[in-house]
């Protein structure tokens, strides 16, 4: 491992970069110019017009940051946004949830019986290589507009993930921790759960970013193509009206929610792989 | 004589070639080897002779192709029960603290939770690790691995021990410490052990017998040599007496042979 190497050397630390809290600060500055120059590009009037001849064109197809913000700060005062946030949540969690399970134990299952493996891979192969993006508009006719087709397409997302991480996980337990494992008198049953599991567990965390980006972006596509609730119906009516504002504010909503559970996602990370070993961490006194 | 702990007869260990279908590599051939009750036998070869394979047989994780396998007079079938196998690579499971690893055997005999932390607190403290008890694998030096393990596998009380060169991985110092170590557990209540190594100065210092194989493949024992140094000993000290230096010159020169066999064909592939 690289990474090792590196912190081991006298004042690799120093070389990382800035300090967290210059950093954050940086990063914030980097955030106000980003806006500063949307704002900018986008006030009619304010620069002389160099694309657009109509000095308003630009804030049609672009938005105004004031007005984003102004939206959003509308939906949360108003109080109409809680109940497409949480129909949104809802139905990623709900695909997060149950894709990982069908992938954890799909994945186990198959991993461990060879003939079962050897009869599904084509079928696995195909399934994982088909556009899946297709079958929204098909579930939303099999399942309706409500949360099940959503989640139903998050699923679809989620298991692929899960079931290649798990799989794999179990083909690469330790040969010598499983026959260590049999040795100290574990039987079949035993070896499942307490050899194979937590190793494949490693694995499903490993992928828990990736899984858990995919639910949303299910729940978000499905309300998308079809629904009457979830930020992704808010987004789909805004750009009936070309209300590129609304659209916008709908955006930045889904990405600070999709960061937050990242964050929660990273905590989780933390707590239960405390057995993993990381890169030499040495302290700067 | 009473019944021998472990005693193979006429092993023979034949693979399917992986490479060339229809070819088929042997790796022992017809090795007769038998570890008496409360004996401690090393078997030494050249690298790659088949050791492992001879080990895993006695562990009942291989079936032979031919031969017949006795533990404590019954014939084996399956996992070898009474055997606790050390192995050279890391065998603990890295999810599990060191505590945990070590209550692994009792969980999986269905010892409760309250008990079998109890013993293994005791087992760590015995392997000089207590305080280590919530620390992970990856948190501990390779030689504290090596006593976790070994608290794993004598928490279960085995009649045989089969370690596969446990501390071949370690440096100098520690391997010469866990040695030490190893007999002191040892002479406590003397399970028959068979040792695996390839370092013959480490097999003389541990053994009551020493068994040469001879370069792979289609390994065979050549030679039976008994280790009539005195108990309890020293492995750093008793390397220096007259005695082990004349075992070490006798066995060395049967071995000599097998080791350059076994370098030349290594060096043509």
């Amino acid at each position: 491992m690289p990474g090792v190497d590196d912190s081991k050397k006298p004042g690799a630390r120093h070389d990382a970069g800035p300090s967290r809290g210059r950093l954050a600060f940086y990063q914030l500055l980097l955030l106000g110019g980003i806006l500063l120059f949307w704002y900018a590009m986008t006030e009619p009037g304010l620069i002389p017009p160099f694309y657009f001849d109509d000095p308003s064109r630009a804030k049609f197809f672009f938005g105004q940051p004031a007005k984003v913000l102004e939206r959003i700060w509308i939906w949360f005062s108003g109080g109409t946004i809680y109940l497409h946030l949480a129909v949104t949540l809802l139905e990623t969690l709900l695909a997060f949830v149950i894709g990982t399970a069908l992938g954890l134990v799909l994945g186990l299952w198959l991993a461990l019986s060879p003939t079962a493996s050897a009869l599904a891979d084509p079928y696995i192969k195909a399934m994982n290589a088909m556009p899946r993006i297709i079958l929204a508009p098909i579930f939303a006719v099999w399942f309706g507009l409500g949360i099940m087709s959503k989640v139903v397409f998050g699923i679809t997302l989620v298991f692929f993930v899960v079931f290649f991480n798990v799989y794999e996980g179990v083909k690469e337990v330790s040969p010598v921790v499983l026959a260590n494992a049999r040795m100290l008198g574990a039987t079949g049953r035993q070896l499942l759960r307490y050899v194979y599991l937590p190793s494949a567990t490693s694995w499903v965390f490993s992928s828990l970013h990736t899984s858990i980006g995919l639910a949303f972006v299910g729940a978000v596509v499905g309300e998308y193509l079809g629904s009457a609730r979830g930020v992704g119906y808010l987004i789909h009516q805004a750009e009936g009206v070309f209300d590129i504002d609304t659209v916008f504010a709908g955006i930045l909503v889904l990405t600070i929610f999709a960061l937050v559970l990242d964050i929660i996602v990273t905590q989780v990370e933390k707590r239960l792989l405390v057995w993993r070993p990381k890169a030499a961490e040495t302290e700067a006194l | 004589m009473s019944t021998p702990a472990l005693s193979l007869e006429g092993i023979t260990c034949t693979f399917a070639s992986r490479e060339r279908q229809g070819e088929a590599y042997t790796a022992v051939k017809d090795t007769t080897l038998c570890v008496g009750a409360g004996e401690f036998v090393s078997v030494v070869g050249p690298t790659g002779c088949g050791k492992s394979t001879l080990l895993n047989v006695a562990a009942g994780l291989l079936q032979p192709s031919s031969g017949a396998v006795r533990v404590l007079g019954e014939p084996l079938t399956g996992i070898n029960r009474h055997a606790g196998y050390m192995f050279q690579a890391e065998s603990l499971m890295p999810w599990r603290s060191a505590l945990d690893n070590v209550t692994a055997g009792l969980e999986f005999a269905g010892v409760g939770r309250t008990e079998a932390s109890g013993r293994a607190r005791e087992w760590l403290a015995r392997v000089g690790l207590a305080g280590f008890e919530r620390r992970y694998p990856h948190e501990l030096s390779g030689g504290m691995r090596k006593r976790v393990a070994l608290a794993q596998i004598l928490i279960l009380d085995p009649r045989l021990l089969l370690m596969d060169e446990p501390f071949s991985a370690l440096d100098m110092q520690t391997r010469q410490l866990m040695e030490n170590e190893l007999l002191d557990l040892w002479s406590a209540d003397r399970k028959s052990v068979l040792f695996i190594t390839h370092d013959l100065e480490e097999a003389i210092a541990l053994s009551d017998r020493v068994i040469v194989l001879s370069a792979g493949p289609a390994t065979h024992g050549i030679g039976d040599y008994a280790i009539d140094l005195p108990r309890p000993r020293d492995v750093n000290e008793i390397r220096l007496t007259p005695h082990f230096v004349e075992l070490h010159t006798e066995i060395w020169h049967k071995m000599k042979d097998e080791v350059l066999k076994s370098h030349a064909r290594s060096r043509r592939q």
